[in-house]
């Protein structure tokens, strides 16, 4: 079988998920972005390396947050940018996902970035495209989130270079996340060596220890000098029911505050992929505290998909650094 | 019209027949095995040098689509796909839209079927109004309408006064319960087997447990009301080892396995593939060991198609969306045969799963070859090899799991009532 994201010569044909990345791959992005990074304090913070080039934003799913960071790559990249919000449009007048694309791709669209509530639906889109376009995964069910995982270990690099060396710990509702798949492949891809998971049995899928993780349920043992404690978002709609008893009961158990984080070590960073439930599944005082760099996530989160799309458009990395491309 | 089948090398497992013989037909039926009964002489002979005859393959388990799905599927491309795969006899699912519980359904069904003259058509009945696992059905008058049965298809019946009632009205009657063991509530909105590739993918799982809840309330019920079951599409290790206890403690039941569930792992999945999407999901490769050696040792009686045609559409979205399915009455043989050559059984142990032991569970006569029985009949080259892809396919669902796959066992001809109803093109 072969690898949906890569082409014949192993380089990045679509960005769909962490797992199945090689390493160098991995790397190629993060070093990527590095250089993009500097592009966001420029006073023309553009480059043109995808000019010409149109970028199609599908979310199927709402998301802010993901689809503007997008947005704004691809508009420093220089590209011509259309965002659609199928989830109200098409798709309630029964129009299938694969029907909406090939209406884009008469449009001439080069890049697709997709977001959809179903796992896979990113891999569908890639195997039904014609070879020149491109398509990258904004989020897809429970599954990947390629871009997030990317910039979180990003972030952590940045704070913590030593990848080699850290202990992480990633808490909350593992279950429904995609975030944290894309993060423990990231991560075990990494090297890093120590990735722990904690949460109530309710929120971890079956056999989760064979991603590469350890498993915790009790904070105080698991956040027990972590380097990085990345928390996960707790969808309103699991607070209450046959998941967990209560938002209340989910913040004295799993919550971060503090107190837990004094556990981890002094320098510990504290991570959140957003949107963040204040008192749910962190308290404000750390969101808002001096180990938190969950604002500087979001900044590199723009840094990281313009590596990507950067990489995918053209087509190898030694075309898509912006000092190249600038000159 | 008279047909003599020479040189061919005969498996009637009924019989227990596994030699070089000639079968001649007359009107309709066997005559003679082995030698031409006096003054016989054939107005047809079939040359079946190097390929074997066999009694038609019964199924237990294809979905023809009609009535209601007519975009899926149609009774005649499936049914020509039926004798395009060697099966002469098959049961099919009530769940059609309208649901199989009206006598007159099941008449046109039947009478619609038998008209097309190729494979006979067995329905199952619903076993409750609508499927909905509430009100019985008139099962006496399904009955008398051709019902050789009743089930729930996927359906599960969840209040267990009504599986309990429905067991003691069938025993009454002496019919055959067909069942599928998946407990709802855990296996809801669940696509894939609840383990690793789940949790990789990102798939909502249905765990092994939902089997065997579900089996351990069909079982205790069934010990108490006496009822004759027979459970559709076992899927789990665990399922297999709690048959094997209960057939030891003399409990009237049977089952069957599909021929997918007999290669294929979760792993299959791989990148979403759709058609891998199946009813019960594909498990670990350990349950799958775990259902062939329940078929080696008799736990499990037989294998079945689990023939589902699916549109090319309902497949074209992401997995957990896909329709569930796949097409199988063209695979039944070879992936049968598969097992056997790596299982290193010899072709009457592997032939009798397809033929005799499923026309035991449906309590028809069909699947032997015997003098005077009907002749339904299939040949075929156990060696020849044959690529799966749409194109092979006379089902009008071409989606499975198996597409791109050299498969050896290729039909030559099916016989029914001894008339030709299916020969491979030149």
């Amino acid at each position: 079988m072969n690898n949906p994201q890569l082409d014949a010569d192993g380089n990045l044909k679509h960005l769909l998920s962490i797992e199945g990345l090689p390493k160098r791959i991995l790397n190629q992005i993060l070093d990527t972005a590095e250089s993009f990074v500097g592009v966001a304090e420029r006073e023309v913070k553009k480059v043109p390396l995808l000019r010409g080039k149109t970028v199609c934003n599908l979310f199927f799913e709402n998301s802010t947050r993901t689809r503007t960071t997008f947005e704004i790559a691809a508009k420093r990249l220089s590209a011509d940018v259309i965002s659609l919000n199928v989830s109200t449009s098409s798709q309630s007048k029964g129009e299938t996902i694969l029907d909406t694309v090939d209406n884009l791709i008469a449009m001439h669209a080069d890049m697709f970035v997709v977001r959809h509530g179903q796992s896979g639906a990113a891999h569908l889109i890639a195997k039904h495209v014609p070879a020149h376009i491109h398509v990258v995964n904004a989020g897809d069910g429970r599954h990947s989130h390629p871009t997030q995982g990317l910039l979180d270990v990003f972030t952590i690099r940045k704070y913590k270079p030593e990848l080699h060396n850290l202990r992480i710990a990633i808490v909350g509702d593992v279950l429904h996340s995609r975030v944290a798949r894309s993060e423990i492949h990231a991560l075990t891809t990494l090297g890093v060596p120590e990735i722990r998971v904690i949460a109530p049995k309710t929120l971890l899928p079956t056999q989760v220890e064979k991603l590469g993780v350890h498993v915790f349920h009790d904070m105080e043992q698991g956040l027990k000098d972590v380097d990085v404690v990345m928390m996960l978002r707790l969808q309103n709609e699991r607070m209450s029911g046959a998941m967990l008893p209560s938002s209340q009961e989910y913040f004295k158990t799993y919550g971060l505050t503090q107190d837990k984080l004094k556990l981890a070590k002094p320098d510990a960073i504290v991570m959140h992929p957003g949107p963040m439930n204040r008192g749910v599944e962190i308290d404000s005082t750390v969101a808002d505290g001096k180990q938190s760099v969950i604002l500087p996530q979001v900044t590199y989160g723009i840094a990281i998909r313009m590596a990507v799309m950067a990489i995918l458009a053209g087509g190898n990395s030694s075309t898509s650094s912006p000092a190249g491309a600038a000159a | 019209m008279k047909i003599h089948i020479k040189n061919g090398h005969l498996i009637d497992p009924k019989n227990n027949i596994n030699d070089k013989l000639d079968v001649f037909i007359a009107a309709g039926k066997i005559v003679a095995i082995g030698k031409a009964p006096d003054g016989f002489v054939a107005n047809h002979t079939i040359d079946a040098t190097h390929l074997t005859i066999c009694p038609g393959l019964v199924d237990l388990s294809a979905r023809l689509r009609e009535p209601g799905d007519e975009y899926k599927a149609r009774l005649l491309s499936e049914l020509q796909a039926a004798v395009a795969g060697g099966v002469t006899s098959l049961a099919c699912p009530p769940d059609t839209d309208p649901v199989l519980d009206e006598p007159g359904l099941v008449e046109m069904l039947k009478h619609r079927t038998k008209q097309q003259g190729l494979a006979h058509v067995y329905p199952l009945g619903a076993l409750t109004r609508q499927l909905e696992g509430k009100a019985l059905s008139e099962m006496n008058e399904l009955h008398a309408a051709g019902c050789v049965g009743f089930s729930q298809a996927n359906v599960a019946i969840t209040d267990t006064q009504v599986l309990w009632r429905a067991m003691e009205y069938a025993a009454t009657f002496g019919f055959t319960l067909y069942l599928h063991a998946e407990e709802p509530f855990l296996a809801a909105n669940g696509v894939a087997h609840d383990g690793e590739v789940a949790t990789r993918l990102g798939l909502k799982g249905i765990p092994s447990a939902a089997e065997a809840l579900a089996l351990a309330t069909i079982l205790r019920i069934a010990q108490e009301t006496k009822a004759k079951i027979h459970i559709s599409r076992l899927s789990t290790a665990e399922g297999v080892d709690m048959i094997r206890k209960a057939k030891q403690q003399g409990l009237n039941i049977s089952c069957d396995v599909s021929a997918n569930h007999l290669h294929l792992t979760e792993h299959d999945i791989a990148y979403f593939d759709a058609n891998c999407h199946l009813k019960p999901p594909l498990r670990t490769q350990r349950d799958k060991d775990a259902l062939r050696a329940g078929l080696m040792d008799g736990t499990i009686d037989s294998i079945c198609s689990d023939h589902t045609p699916v549109d090319d559409d309902a497949k074209q979205a992401p997995f957990a969306e896909a329709e569930v399915g796949a097409t199988g009455l063209e695979l039944l043989l070879p992936l049968t045969l598969k097992w056997a050559v790596e299982e290193k059984l010899n072709l009457l142990q592997a032939m009798r799963l397809i033929t005799q032991a499923p026309a035991n569970v449906l309590g028809i006569v069909a699947g032997e070859l015997s003098p005077n029985s009907d002749a339904d009949l299939c040949i075929f080259d156990a060696n020849e090899y044959w690529k799966v892809c749409p194109q092979a396919l006379k089902s009008q669902g071409k989606n499975t799991p198996f597409t791109g796959l050299e498969l050896a066992g290729k039909v030559k001809y099916t016989l029914v009532h001894g008339q030709i109803v299916y020969q491979q093109p030149h």
